[in-house]
């Protein structure tokens, strides 16, 4: 169906009925049911309940950084993988600088000048302390959105560069054949099936995206990972904490594997 | 034969592709009913041909005339021509049912949805009108059981035939077939042909490059030998292929048997 290495790699294959009680399965099963029963009994988990609200809102405040970046990311990946595809070159140009200096510094770094740097410059000008703009520059949030999704748009821009350029060239005569405008080509074609191209690495690059969320808590947006910052700071406990968090974002993880998986198995292919 | 009318008219045509002349200077006119089978060994410049008639290749010189309207065409300042109006050859193109050598189904959509796309994003046909048409497509070539399937999972004959519904589906003046069998294993030719032949049977216009000379000698209402971009010898099939009278000709079809 789609393709073997990543369904290889996918954390969610379960194995089959037959397979589920061989022996050395039965083995790690016990060994998996010890651990687990040592953590949660001879661990601290006291302080779950009390957290468990700002928890929940910690994981919506990840979520809705992950959902809007790599949307708008995707949203300006798809411009700027065509453009150095067929663009002209002072775009393609653009495009490739984009890329090249977004992917080649960290993205802390990137959180950190936005927030940092152009954050400390604006109050300066009365201008903008004055715009409508000014309630939504004065919280963290924005620098954050602003710093996840241009880091997606470059890494996705350069995978959908690969998929513009690599959809067959005969599929886009004949869409020409039939008389389609260069715009129909690209919207009922082009774009849908170097989509459909990516979708594997998109699944990748989303959750990557995602455990580069917690970066946005080193410019104070209250993310999960900020949630349990907090945790230990007042608990004085260490690997609950943490254990817990890495719990977390495994789910979330396996939940995006999946959904994507659900996408790419719509259009099953072959081969190629 | 000159009561029908003009389907295509093709004048002087010719396409260079840099130093290289690949056209010197073409001429050919189908009929409506007729079937025109073009023939030539390889880098004869008859896919070049073909493909200058709806434009996916830009033609350096000469004219397209496609129901009786001229493709407006001006100077693009390389030695070439560009068309001048993009709208018009998409107007003449959505009418031109093209069979690729291989085959070229958009793999993204099942073979349904690949029949329906032209005449739903292109004419604007309502899609329960589209859909219904296509299912009786692909009932005709044998493919009705595999309409919801995608591409990649049939093989090099179902796809062509695909292909050919695909094509149909836009209800088209002529239809043009580049090489259609040349990418199929021997096994899977005849099913295509088959459906190319019957195509032939009810007087459509078809203008078809091809290999196989068996096939345009019983199908075709006229044939055109291609050699060095220039029609050698043009005819009914079975003059050309009965008494050839150019030597290129005669070498050419010696070669094939």
């Amino acid at each position: 169906m789609s393709d073997p290495t990543i369904t290889a790699l996918a954390l969610t294959d379960l194995p089959t009925k037959k397979s589920i009680f061989k022996p050395h399965r039965i083995v790690l099963m016990a060994i998996a049911a010890a651990v687990v029963f040592c953590i949660v009994w001879f661990m601290r988990w006291d302080w779950v309940p009390e957290y468990s609200d700002r928890l929940a809102d910690g994981v919506g405040m990840t979520l809705i950084m992950l959902a809007s970046t790599s949307i708008l990311g995707f949203l300006l990946a798809v411009p700027i993988g065509l453009v150095q595809v067929t663009g002209p070159w002072p775009l393609k140009m653009l495009a490739q600088v984009f890329c090249t200096v977004i992917r080649g510094t960290p993205l802390l770094l990137q959180l950190w000048l936005l927030y940092y740097g152009l954050g400390s410059l604006f109050p300066q000008f009365p201008e903008i302390r004055n715009s409508f703009l000014w309630p939504y520059l004065r919280e963290s949030w924005p620098y954050g959105v602003v710093a996840l999704t241009l880091s997606f748009a470059a890494y996705e821009g350069e995978v959908m560069r690969g998929a513009f350029a690599g959809v067959p060239s005969g599929e886009l005569e004949a869409a020409r054949a039939y008389g389609m405008s260069p715009f129909t080509v690209f919207r009922r074609i082009w774009l849908p099936r170097a989509v459909h191209r990516a979708l594997p690495t998109l699944t990748g690059e989303t959750v990557l995206q995602l455990k580069a969320t917690p970066l946005v808590a080193t410019i104070t947006v209250i993310d999960v990972y900020a949630i349990i910052s907090q945790v230990r700071q007042k608990t004085y406990l260490t690997y609950e904490p943490l254990l817990l968090l890495a719990l977390i974002y495994l789910c979330l993880t396996a939940i995006l594997v999946v959904g994507f998986r659900y996408f790419e198995s719509k259009i099953p292919t072959r081969g190629a | 034969m000159t009561e029908r009318a003009e389907a295509i008219a093709v004048r002087d045509l010719h396409k260079r592709f840099g130093p290289l002349e690949v056209l010197k200077g073409v001429s050919l006119t189908a009929h409506e009913g007729d079937v025109i089978a073009i023939i030539g060994g390889s880098g004869s410049g008859k896919s070049t041909f073909l493909r200058c008639i709806n434009m996916l290749e830009l033609p350096s010189a000469g004219s397209v005339t496609i129901h009786g309207e001229t493709i407006a065409m001006k100077k693009d300042g390389h030695g070439g021509m560009t068309p001048s109006d993009r709208k018009q050859v998409q107007r003449l193109r959505s009418r031109l049912g093209m069979v690729f050598q291989s085959f070229n189904l958009w793999q993204h959509m099942t073979i349904l949805e690949n029949v329906i796309e032209a005449p739903v994003h292109v004419l604007g046909v309502k899609k329960d009108e589209a859909i219904s048409r296509a299912e009786a497509l692909l009932r005709r070539v044998g493919l009705y059981e595999k309409r919801d399937a995608y591409p990649a999972f049939l093989s090099g004959g179902q796809q062509q035939r695909a292909a050919i519904a695909r094509a149909l589906a836009i209800q088209p003046h002529v239809m043009l077939f580049d090489e259609p069998t040349s990418a199929l294993d021997p096994e899977l030719v005849g099913e295509v042909l088959s459906v190319i032949g019957d195509l032939a049977k009810e007087k459509r216009t078809m203008i078809l490059v091809t290999h196989e000379m068996k096939f345009a000698r019983n199908v075709a209402s006229h044939v055109v030998f291609l050699a060095n971009g220039v029609i050698e010898e043009q005819g009914p099939p079975d003059e050309l292929f009965g008494s050839p009278k150019s030597e290129r000709l005669k070498k050419f079809i010696s070669s094939i048997h």
